[in-house]
């Protein structure tokens, strides 16, 4: 953090940030809903250099028993990274940083998920991250919502994420991993769109009053471009042919 | 298709006013909301999603076809495909004078059987009890097991059993249908079971397409030639 001086330009002149887009442009999104046979619902993401695929199981039994609630369903996330996934071979045990993502990630679908339905039972995710680019947790989640609603599981809305960041300066979206490294904010936004409910924010780094209501707001717009997408995956899947 | 028909996914808005939120929609305000991806049906004062993807979720009087996994002195488990094991009563099989000492739950149904149930009751609080006292209900001696979506159950019966009739009249199959997506067909004529078969995958791969039944009657009549 601070913005240490390096040869990278994070951005130029022209507004035009280290990989060629402009500050309120994503990444390339591609979202695809299904592919796995054998979980009940899956989703594969690619967003910018990240590649990400979700399985999810359930509702089914609860094991360990102890940990069934008799109200409620219950959601388990699991967020994994292969050690493939970044440039140093990466330990596959869960790091302290994966359990956190993966709370956090589950913490950002309870509002969305309605297990009320099921209870005694358990909606298990699991996400594998088989590239990192920066980024990954927003990536994640966009595509865990997605895998739910392919599974079946009663969802009040999908939930979207992108994040939102400030780098020279300026207030940016979809930091990707150059900027968040040596960039001076990063701010992950899980979002309801049609609610009009945030689910997940988190912040690393310093912003002023202003720059955080901005990189909130760039980070919402982020959002709706990701929902339009995973809408766009799901059409694609249920409706492809013979759609309205 | 009409406007009233649609296509949504969760968080979708089908329709605001008022009506009565039924399966799979919930109220936010006064804006009804899907909560599922299906499609949407509005029909006299009420609204609901017919869903195109979850599991099986037991309803009273539903008819199942459970696979037996386990068993203890007093009743049997069954696999019904769904997030709940089934429970099997051994009083319902054996009747009232069934005696935990003297009649070994074995005999009657071994655990990989296949068993036709209906729910007998069912709620939050409960795993789902199963019956076999009645017609038609009971162990399933021959026959292949068919798994289809449940969301697609209501394809292959069809408009007051059209999809089920067309299949059962061009292959000569007996076809019992259980509510959970398992579908058992037996067969004389072994052309006719595997036809039948195929008819029902067909059914559960192209549920969403429109006049499905002309397509598979169109199929079995081709098969039936070669």
């Amino acid at each position: 953090m601070g913005g240490r001086e390096s040869e990278l330009v994070l951005l130029d002149e022209n507004g035009i940030r280290c990989d060629g887009r402009k500050v309120d442009e994503p990444r390339r999104i591609m979202i695809k809903a299904g592919g796995l046979k054998n979980a009940d619902g899956s989703a594969y993401i690619e967003f910018g250099d990240n590649k990400i695929l979700v399985g999810v199981f359930g509702p089914r039994d609860v094991h360990p028993k102890h940990m069934s609630n008799t109200d409620t369903g219950i959601l388990r996330v699991r967020y994994h990274m292969e050690p493939f996934s970044v440039t140093e071979r990466k330990n596959p045990a869960p790091s302290r940083r994966e359990i956190e993502i993966s709370k956090v990630i589950k913490e950002a679908l309870e509002p969305a998920v309605m297990l009320d339905k099921f209870p005694r039972t358990a909606v298990d995710v699991f996400i594998e991250v088989l590239q990192a680019d920066g980024g990954t947790r927003c990536a994640a989640l966009s595509a865990a919502s997605v895998a739910l609603a392919d599974a079946g599981i009663p969802m009040r809305d999908l939930v979207a994420a992108c994040a939102a960041g400030k780098v020279a300066d300026t207030v940016v979206l979809d930091v990707n991993n150059e900027e968040d490294q040596a960039g001076q904010a990063d701010m992950p936004i899980g979002y309801m769109p049609n609610l009009e409910k945030i689910t997940l924010l988190q912040l690393d780094g310093v912003l002023t009053p202003e720059e955080y209501k901005k990189c909130v707001e760039t980070g919402i717009n982020g959002c709706k471009i990701v929902y339009d997408l995973q809408k766009k995956a799901l059409h694609d899947k249920y409706f492809g042919n013979g759609g309205d | 298709m009409d406007n009233k028909r649609k296509y949504v996914i969760p968080g979708d808005l089908v329709t605001t006013g008022p009506f009565r939120p039924e399966q799979n929609v919930v109220l936010e305000g006064n804006r009804i909301i899907a909560t599922a991806i299906g499609i949407s049906e509005i029909y006299d004062d009420a609204v609901k999603v017919i869903p195109l993807t979850g599991k099986y979720i037991p309803k009273i009087n539903d008819l199942v076809i459970g696979k037996v996994v386990s068993h203890s002195s007093l009743s049997w488990e069954l696999d019904i495909n769904s997030c709940y094991v089934g429970f099997l009563p051994a009083t319902d099989v054996f009747g009232r004078d069934f005696s935990a000492h003297a009649d070994e739950l074995t005999s009657k149904l071994r655990t990989g059987d296949l068993v036709a149930a209906r729910i007998a009751n069912f709620d939050r609080t409960r795993d789902p009890l199963l019956t076999i006292a009645d017609r038609d209900l009971g162990k399933i001696d021959s026959g292949d097991l068919v798994k289809i979506s449940p969301s697609k159950v209501p394809r292959l019966i069809g408009k007051r059993g059209t999809m089920i009739q067309t299949i059962e009249m061009a292959t000569n199959a007996a076809i019992t249908i259980g509510q959970n997506g398992w579908v058992v067909v037996s067969c004389e004529d072994p052309e006719g079971l595997l036809k039948a078969k195929k008819a029902i995958q067909m059914v559960d791969e192209h549920a969403h397409v429109a006049n499905l039944t002309d397509q598979v009657k169109e199929m079995l009549e081709k098969k039936g030639e070669s």
